[in-house]
């Protein structure tokens, strides 16, 4: 199928030297598409189509009385989203204050996580001895299934039995009452402090390889013309890691946004108010209450911003390396 | 080049065969038309979901032995329970026969993605007089075919540590103001009066509908309308809250404990000296070391003032899936399940209360136990609403009063007017969902 219609295309192709030449087909012509089909549809299978059946979702009043038979159930435009961004209604007032909080969260965990992983990969930028061990701790948390690794944190962040106040109060001593770390306001700087464990060493590991194609004779040249280790990473190490830093920001914020798994593992069923993340919030919405369709206009809306964040963000970067 | 042609073509070939394979693999569920293979889903009543598996077990052999039928079972937890009928009933991917809680009846019937029990339905498992009258009107929305049937019956006590009672000079409590006055009397230090799942919503919200039902209060009205902030509603949580904020006779970290399991086992390692549970929580105080005879069980206290309602009529039912391809299959399993050899054999590891008429419980050996049980589930409970939105209130109230919790835990207040608006919260949630 797509190899027929790739013909179709292919074959009114200009020739090299301009003119339309009907070559013949090489053998195996057919070889890439063949090759490309697996990977098309399956993106068509796990992306594309869910994605086109979550928008149309958000058009229907989809709830428990038609989830049997979505056929049934009726079409009533806008009205998800008109809900969902009518902030007088609890339902858009709670999607507001979770679009808040996650914003708060992004910009903390992508930051922090930035700067801890610029901090480490400069750091072993040098060969030392023990650099290797160095590099292996720091991509532990990157390595370890992620579910385990949130779920040893849920067990830390106990109240009365868990690590972290063990460590606080009874071994360091401090006074006053162990705090609860998973309920009440505290909980966000719990799963910020979680996200940050994961996501670090993703930053690390891309700035690390980002800074093996930085040549050592440019740092050589610079500290001969005296600049001290500041003015080189910011004159040097920045602007030659800009392509690397370009994508990782992206990314790293695209995944931050939309973390579903860090606030489900950690909080279970019910998040805190203080840890409501906007993935779990619209889980939530759609699921505490069968309301598929609202959901899904939640998750559209969710979707177009990340379009639209993403896009300024590219142009932005696009016409600044332009310019410069 | 055409070796290579070939072999890139071989591979794909066999990439596509395994992932078709894959996909035939998934839906084998409830795919076997022959009559002979059912799915079932069980809850998980026994202490773990492999106890489940042992218990049932015997049983699932048993029916094959005779009726032919071989009944491939997967015990599913309560947090992942409601989630995992969601999936099924949107994707039709679901089993023959499974287990609800029968809160959920009503929620679940309106879906229409379950057999209503018709008449012949009934005649085909042994007739609809076979159960108890309380268990049975849990079936599904009143006035309509039920979409499923009773199959264990559970209710809540007020458990109390007997020691700790007796050395305290207390009596077990018959009003709300005496069961307070004595958690205050046996809460010193790290032992409290009382534990409660505070971080569980299902627990919670059962809670909210007794205390609101103890002031006679409704959470729906006759339509079927939310009216969740009714002052009955709201001083009802209120002074289920106060346990916590008030009258501080319950553990803060109570606040985090999201099953029922972690109040009971605080309750049976004497880290608190009542704690409410459903009846089958006899098991997992035994698991904890504590014996049979060092704990009692009342009635839950209404206010003196309050309406006797100590309980609502809590319990596990078995619906079958309207698309099942094994119909008569899955009604002879129901029959199975539901006769009375098969109830006296799973009763007692269950700890479950009959379902069936004139059957004496069989749960505990404890004479006692039994007979407190039986007298508050038949006389001192009260039905969920049997309304379709049943399900929202259990998840967006349970869920604010976990918040609640939270609150007073964390060092916060939660005054009444705190309650009316997170309820007015829940209540708009579920009428937008309506």
């Amino acid at each position: 199928m797509s190899a027929t219609t790739a013909t179709k295309k292919s074959d009114p192709a200009p020739g090299p030297a301009g003119k339309k030449v009907r070559q013949p087909r090489r053998a195996g012509w057919w070889l890439p598409y063949v090759l490309l089909a697996p990977a098309v549809i399956f993106e068509l299978v796990i992306h594309v189509i869910p994605m086109m059946t979550g928008i149309w979702m958000s058009f229907l009043k989809l709830t428990k009385m038609f989830i049997s038979n979505w056929g049934n159930a009726p079409f009533v435009g806008l009205k998800n989203y008109q809900v969902a961004l009518d902030f007088d209604s609890s339902v858009g007032m709670g999607l507001l204050k979770s679009f808040g909080i996650t914003l708060a969260f992004t910009i903390l965990v992508v930051g922090l996580s930035w700067g801890l992983g610029m901090a480490a990969a400069v750091a072993l930028q040098k060969t030392f001895r023990g650099r290797a061990i160095f590099r292996t701790l720091f991509l532990i948390p990157y390595a370890l299934p992620m579910y385990a690794g949130v779920i040893a944190w849920k067990f830390m962040l106990q109240k009365d039995n868990g690590a972290l106040n063990h460590l606080i109060f009874d071994n360091l001593g401090l006074p006053g009452d162990k705090p609860f770390w998973l309920i009440g306001d505290n909980a966000f700087a719990a799963v910020v402090i979680v996200a940050i464990w994961r996501l670090w060493p993703f930053a690390f590991l891309m700035l690390m390889a980002g800074l093996q194609s930085v040549p050592a004779d440019v740092y050589e040249a610079a500290s001969v013309d005296g600049a001290k280790p500041l003015r080189q990473w910011w004159n040097i190490t920045l602007p030659m890691l800009r392509p690397v830093n370009m994508s990782l920001v992206l990314v790293m914020f695209l995944w931050t946004f939309n973390d579903f798994n860090t606030p489900f593992v950690l909080f279970g069923g019910s998040q805190p108010p203080a840890g409501d993340l906007i993935s779990f919030h619209i889980y939530n919405a759609s699921f505490l209450t069968w309301n598929f369709g609202s959901g899904a206009a939640m998750s559209v809306l969710l979707l177009l911003f990340l379009m639209v964040v993403s896009g300024i963000y590219v142009l932005f970067m696009n016409r600044r390396k332009d310019n410069a | 080049m055409k070796l290579r042609t070939f072999a890139a073509a071989a591979a794909i070939a066999a990439l596509t065969i395994t992932a078709t394979g894959c996909s035939g693999g998934t839906d084998s569920g409830s795919a076997s038309s022959d009559g002979k293979t059912l799915t079932y889903w069980a809850s998980n009543q026994g202490t773990s979901l492999d106890n489940d598996k042992e218990v049932l077990t015997p049983q699932l052999k048993k029916f094959e032995e005779e009726t032919g039928i071989k009944v491939n079972l997967e015990v599913i937890g309560w947090n992942d329970l409601q989630t995992r009928i969601q999936t099924a009933v949107t994707s039709g991917q679901a089993p023959d026969v499974l287990n609800i809680g029968n809160t959920w009846a009503a929620s679940l019937q309106s879906t229409g993605a379950f057999m209503p029990f018709d008449d012949a339905a009934f005649t085909a498992i042994g007739g609809k007089d076979k159960f108890v009258k309380t268990a049975m009107d849990t079936g599904g929305v009143p006035g309509e075919d039920p979409t499923s049937v009773p199959l264990y019956g559970l209710a809540y006590g007020l458990y109390y540590n007997k020691a700790m009672f007796k050395d305290a000079g207390v009596t077990p409590p018959t009003t709300w103001e005496e069961m307070v006055a004595a958690a205050k009397k046996l809460t010193s230090g790290d032992v409290h009066g009382f534990s409660l799942a505070a971080g569980s919503y299902t627990e919670n919200s059962h809670f909210a509908f007794i205390n609101a039902a103890q002031n006679g209060s409704e959470f729906f009205d006759a339509e079927g309308k939310p009216t969740f902030t009714s002052d009955g509603v709201v001083n009802g949580i209120s002074r289920y809250l106060d346990l916590m904020q008030a009258d501080k006779v319950v553990d803060p970290g109570n606040a985090q404990y999201d099953n029922a399991t972690k109040a009971v086992n605080d309750f049976a390692t004497g880290k608190a000296a009542m704690m409410l549970s459903q009846n089958n929580a006899n098991s997992s105080i035994a698991s904890q070391g504590m014996k049979d005879d060092a704990f009692g069980v009342v009635a839950y206290p209404a206010p003196a003032a309050g309406k006797d309602v100590a309980t609502m009529v809590a319990g596990i039912n078995m619906s079958i899936f309207k698309n099942t391809k094994n119909k008569d299959a899955a009604l002879q399993f129901v029959k199975f399940m539901t006769s009375e050899t098969t109830q006296a054999a799973l009763d007692k590891p269950f700890a479950a209360l009959p379902v069936l008429a004139g059957v004496t419980p069989s749960f505990t050996d404890n004479a006692e136990l039994a007979k407190t049980f039986s007298d508050i589930y038949e006389n001192k409970s009260k039905p969920l609403p049997l309304v379709p939105a049943e399900d929202q209130f259990e998840s967006t109230v349970g869920k604010a009063m976990n918040q609640m919790f939270a609150t007073v835990a964390s060092g916060g207040t939660v005054s009444k007017d705190d309650i009316k608006s997170a309820l007015t919260t829940a209540q708009q949630a579920v009428e937008a969902a309506g």
